[in-house]
């Protein structure tokens, strides 16, 4: 019996997981995208998939490319890097629609290669950022509310602890006091119990119809986010959640190229611990930011969860046509 | 004896955990952007029957669990003892009260099992769906009573007794759902 079945799914797998239906409704989703970055006078750019640049993350892991005679180079993760550099070149108000590859991320709301909507304007402060994907959510959602709520107060008012400071000790406890099925041991670092806090009790509790913008996150997450000192330093970085699920992550920009060598040579030691492969520190993003990179908001959104969420599918796999295990 | 790391975590991984075999029932894979992966695993006890919700962090592993399932015959009983043999291998496993449970109510010389092994050990036995067995004692059934809901107590060739309907008579053959431990049918009289 077993056979037969592994015998029928094969003989399916030309097929697209999404229904047409779904794939023409994506479509017109992504015409209204459109229509709202060209009604902001902001221009659509391409920049390379294949790079000999990457950017580095801790917990992203990019694909390597291999050809004989050269140097090795990556899939992009994000069009981050491409799409500073011009930027920095002068372009003041830009968008792209990329398709961005992750390996090892499957799932229902993952597929190894997705599509990325990412902005960038220029000269856009932290708040402007925000303003921009709230309504960008309540645009193409057509969501009426929007709330802006700090990582502190997410914490405060679910867990009732302090994000910023709580040690692995407090995150430990509280996590075992909601239930969460994990071993006391599951982590030393203070991020991977956020995390999982956030995705775990946080993030079901953010409701359907209200477009949730967190921001101010822990300076150990700032990623490439502007850090704003002072004596509760905060990232300046903010997410996007919509009926719990995570759909865009956006940046006042880190415009300091010494600092963001620093994050990645911090972060690429790191990498080294846990056994991972160093990411390149050097690129030409960082010679870009040294010639000058404007203060400025970016943001990068989930295009395949917003076509989800707009149609109102429970997996990725009803909106993307072939996924990787189709591809 | 192998590992098996997050990447590799699917549904029908076997893993042991504590010294106990697991089958992985069911793995949702979450992940914050820019955060670490989580692996939300159940996994069933196979020893014990028991489902196990654990979440690990991408760049965990898990041991592997030596499991197999393997076809046996039932040879005889020794005891508090059951004996039955590898049909591939004519190697002989000795399985206990506990381990036969119930089973041993359908268990007739000859019969073939699966036996599930961990690290070559017996640890589960799984008789056929549905078993035939000869009534040894009942009542006398009343003559031309064909209805099914009246029913008594039938002893059967293995000592167990079963629910049958009346007509049933001694020297019978019933068919027995070994899931259930229902009466299905007459098979000959």
């Amino acid at each position: 019996m077993s056979r037969g079945v592994t015998l029928a799914s094969r003989s399916d797998d030309h097929l697209p997981t999404a229904s047409i239906e779904h794939l023409k409704a994506r479509a017109e989703l992504l015409v209204r995208l459109r229509a709202f970055f060209a009604q902001r006078d902001f221009w659509e750019v391409e920049t390379p998939l294949l790079s000999a640049d990457s950017v580095v993350d801790l917990h992203i892991e990019p694909i390597c490319v291999s050809r004989s005679g050269q140097a090795d180079s990556w899939l992009q993760t994000s069009p981050e890097f491409g799409m500073k550099r011009l930027v920095s070149a002068g372009a003041e108000a830009i968008f792209q629609v990329a398709k961005c590859f992750r390996d090892g991320e499957s799932g229902p709301l993952h597929n190894l290669e997705f599509t990325m909507v990412e902005w960038y304007r220029a000269g856009d402060d932290y708040q402007t950022g925000m303003r921009l994907l709230a309504d960008l959510a309540s645009s193409l959602l057509s969501i009426d509310r929007q709330e802006f709520v700090t990582y502190d107060e997410a914490f405060q008012s679910v867990l009732g602890i302090d994000a910023h400071s709580a040690d692995v000790d407090e995150l430990t406890e509280v996590a075992m006091a909601r239930g969460l099925s994990v071993d006391r041991g599951f982590s030393q670092s203070r991020d991977d119990w956020l995390d999982l806090l956030l995705s775990q009790c946080v993030q079901p509790t953010l409701s359907a119809d209200c477009a949730t913008i967190l921001y101010d996150y822990p300076v150990s997450q700032a990623a490439l986010a502007k850090i704003r000192a002072g004596e509760a330093p905060r990232a300046e970085r903010f997410e996007l959640f919509v009926s719990g699920v995570e759909l865009a992550n956006g940046y006042h920009e880190l415009v300091d190229a010494d600092e963001l060598r620093r994050r990645n040579d911090a972060t690429n030691r790191l990498r080294r611990e846990q056994g991972k492969r160093a990411l390149p520190s050097d690129s030409r993003l960082l010679a870009a930011m040294e010639s000058g990179l404007p203060g400025c908001c970016g943001c990068a959104l989930g295009f395949d969860r917003l076509a989800m969420l707009a149609l109102g599918a429970t997996s990725i796999d009803n909106v993307i046509a072939f996924p990787a295990s189709r591809a | 004896m192998g590992t098996y790391k997050t990447s590799d975590f699917r549904k029908g991984l076997k893993i042991q955990i504590d010294g106990e075999p697991y089958l992985m029932i069911g793995m949702d894979f979450v992940k914050p952007g820019k955060g670490n992966a989580f692996y939300k695993c159940k996994m069933r006890n196979l020893l014990r029957n028991t489902v196990l919700s654990r979440t690990y962090k991408g760049g965990d592993s898990l041991e592997s669990a030596d499991v197999e399932e393997i076809g046996v015959q039932y040879l005889y009983r020794q005891g508090d003892s059951w004996v039955f043999m590898d049909e591939q291998t004519y190697d002989q496993f000795e399985l206990s009260k506990e381990q036969v449970a119930d089973y041993w109510k359908y268990l007739k010389d000859g019969m073939k099992c699966q036996m599930m092994l961990f690290n070559n050990n017996p640890i589960t036995l799984t008789p056929p769906n549905h078993v035939e067995l000869t009534v040894e004692y009942c009542e006398p059934g009343a003559k031309g009573d064909t209805a099914t809901n009246v029913t008594k107590i039938a002893k059967m060739e293995t000592g167990a007794e079963f629910t049958v309907p009346a007509f049933i008579n001694i020297g019978n053959v019933i068919k027995i759902d070994t899931r259930t431990g229902d009466y299905v049918e007459r098979v000959s009289t």
